[in-house]
């Protein structure tokens, strides 16, 4: 057991000695992994998505290494705060109240819309019962518009929620929706108007983080100037999307 | 993983669910189950002995030690896991950075609280900025230990306590009579005896540890909790190859049967443990297994 330790510490000693030698600037990317198209896990277990895809390309024209760390939705914030990775990648919307606690990159997608989706059509989407996920601006919206509103931590829940009859309807972005709407045979349906919500998504970071944010800031400006943006955009989302 | 995997949509159900529970993806839940019997190798014996130095701590006649024992036992199972769990992981991690900071930026002169920030300098960052993914998730699963192992010690010493009190106290007056000093009757007659009083407490603390282990899933770990959920939400073709429904509930049905199988085989173990532990024993069961045997 001695021996153990001593080891253990050993290698750790040496191995915070080993990276405390190299200098390159790794810059660790937290997201969800459960929002495709978004961010999602892919077969392979691997972070994919239309922001993996942002992100790598941003990094490299930042000259910065990147880490991807999956991190669940509600602790997302507290956990860049405190440190644990230095961005939020993660389809997170501009909103005030975020700007509050951290700061924001320019938005990397326009403005979109979100939806509504139920189980048949004549729900009642001022005075039912509508789930979203916790914490987004959907959330926000329902608490807001009258709806009785139910939280839970992952879209999933939101859209089970509905399947169930817990929830008359689910608010998220359209977006996430549609390829479950898409594949549901008929069990969920759009419903209602779809409401344009937020500021456009972009990266998070910490508020003493100037420095990192205008190297964001920079590479994608460059990003939307080249039009390599639109195209991960079309290939993520679809001709529909709005493009830069 | 199979050559015939290449294309799912086409394959029979048998072949189907081949390939499906072998990607990558099952992979990673199958290793976190290994992360929860991990856990659970590493816990047991630390929380052991953390039970032991606080039950000794607090029968000690010296004052002070004995209040420290007492205090913590009594703190630990005053708070709830959760309040715990939550509260102290953080508040050790960023005790940890602070330590690292004022040692290695000492001429740092930016406060370390700014806003809701707990900024510390680069060099002072646990695990640094700079090291890779398996580092940082060792480190949350070291800090995941030492709480599993501080709560669950605290318990364990309130049972191991009970156990050195349970002892004869023939015994120990014998001990005294033929001139053992305290600390030679604590170890030669108080420790070998006290197990078999105090293992229907320990077994019952392994049964909740057992179960507590989800617990892992709140500190940010991705265990098989995490997996479960994940895998078993609803997945579109658009985005795998392995189209599904909701299929959470199979894959918490079967933690569900990894739980109970767990603590079925821990409970054959454990009995089996007593049974030795007894014999000879001035206890009833100590006395039936005398019995049988005349």
């Amino acid at each position: 057991m001695k021996k153990l330790i001593l080891a253990t510490a050993a290698m750790a000693l040496t191995a915070s000695m080993a990276f405390a030698g190299s200098h390159s600037t790794t810059v660790r990317m937290g997201t969800e992994g459960a929002y495709p198209p978004y961010n999602f896990i892919n077969d392979a277990g691997e972070i994919d998505g239309f922001e993996r895809d942002v992100g790598d390309e941003l990094c490299k024209r930042a000259g910065l290494t990147c880490e991807w760390v999956k991190n669940d939705w509600d602790s997302i914030i507290p956990n860049l705060v405190s440190g644990n990775y230095d961005t939020i990648i993660a389809g997170m919307s501009i909103t005030a109240e975020r700007d509050e606690v951290i700061d924001f990159t320019q938005n990397y997608i326009l403005p979109e819309e979100s939806a509504y989706v139920a189980a048949s059509e004549g729900v009642d989407l001022k005075g039912g019962v509508i789930a979203a996920q916790t914490a987004t601006i959907q959330a926000g919206y329902i608490a807001s518009s009258g709806a009785t509103l139910v939280e839970f931590a992952t879209p999933e829940e939101t859209l089970a929620a509905v399947r169930n009859g817990e929830a008359d309807a689910v608010l998220a972005n359209k977006e996430y929706l549609a390829p479950l709407v898409e594949e549901s045979g008929g069990a969920l349906i759009f419903v209602g108007d779809p409401v344009p919500l937020g500021g456009g998504v972009g990266m998070g970071l910490r508020e003493s983080d100037d420095e990192l944010r205008e190297k964001f800031n920079v590479a994608i400006t460059s990003m939307k100037a080249d039009g390599s943006l639109n195209v991960l955009l079309i290939k993520w989302f679809g001709e529909g999307i709005q493009t830069y | 993983m199979f050559e015939y995997c290449t294309d799912p949509g086409t394959l029979s159900q048998f072949r189907w669910f081949s390939c499906f529970l072998t990607t990558g993806v099952h992979m990673s839940f199958y290793i976190s189950f290994f992360k929860v019997l991990a856990l659970l190798a590493i816990t047991a014996p630390i929380a052991l002995s953390f039970g032991f130095f606080g039950a000794m701590a607090a029968r000690s006649p010296f004052l002070p030690l004995s209040w420290l024992g007492r205090g913590y036992i009594a703190n630990v199972r005053g708070i709830p896991d959760i309040a715990f769990f939550l509260f102290f992981v953080i508040a050790l991690d960023q005790a940890f950075e602070w330590a690292r900071h004022k040692i290695k930026c000492p001429d740092w002169d930016q406060p370390i609280r700014q806003g809701a920030d707990f900024i510390v300098c680069k060099a002072a960052k646990l695990p640094l900025g700079t090291s890779p993914e398996w580092m940082h998730e060792s480190y949350g699963f070291f800090l995941a230990t030492i709480t599993f192992a501080l709560v669950f010690g605290a318990f364990a010493a309130s049972v191991l306590y009970g156990g050195m009190r349970a002892v004869p106290h023939a015994q120990i007056e014998t001990a005294e009579a033929y001139g053992m000093s305290p600390r030679q009757t604590f170890w030669r007659i108080i420790v070998p005896q006290m197990w078999v009083y105090a293992l229907p407490g320990l077994s019952n603390l392994w049964m909740v540890l057992i179960k507590a282990t989800p617990l892992l899933f709140l500190l940010g770990i991705e265990d098989i909790v995490y997996w479960a959920r994940e895998l078993g939400g609803t997945k579109t073709s658009k985005f795998t190859a392995y189209p599904h429904g909701d299929w959470r509930m199979w894959y918490f049905l079967f933690l569900l049967v990894f739980y109970l199988a767990f603590t079925r085989l821990s409970e054959v173990v454990l009995e089996k443990l007593m049974t030795r532990l007894t014999h000879g024993q001035a206890t009833s069961g100590g006395e039936a297994q005398r019995k049988a045997t005349v």
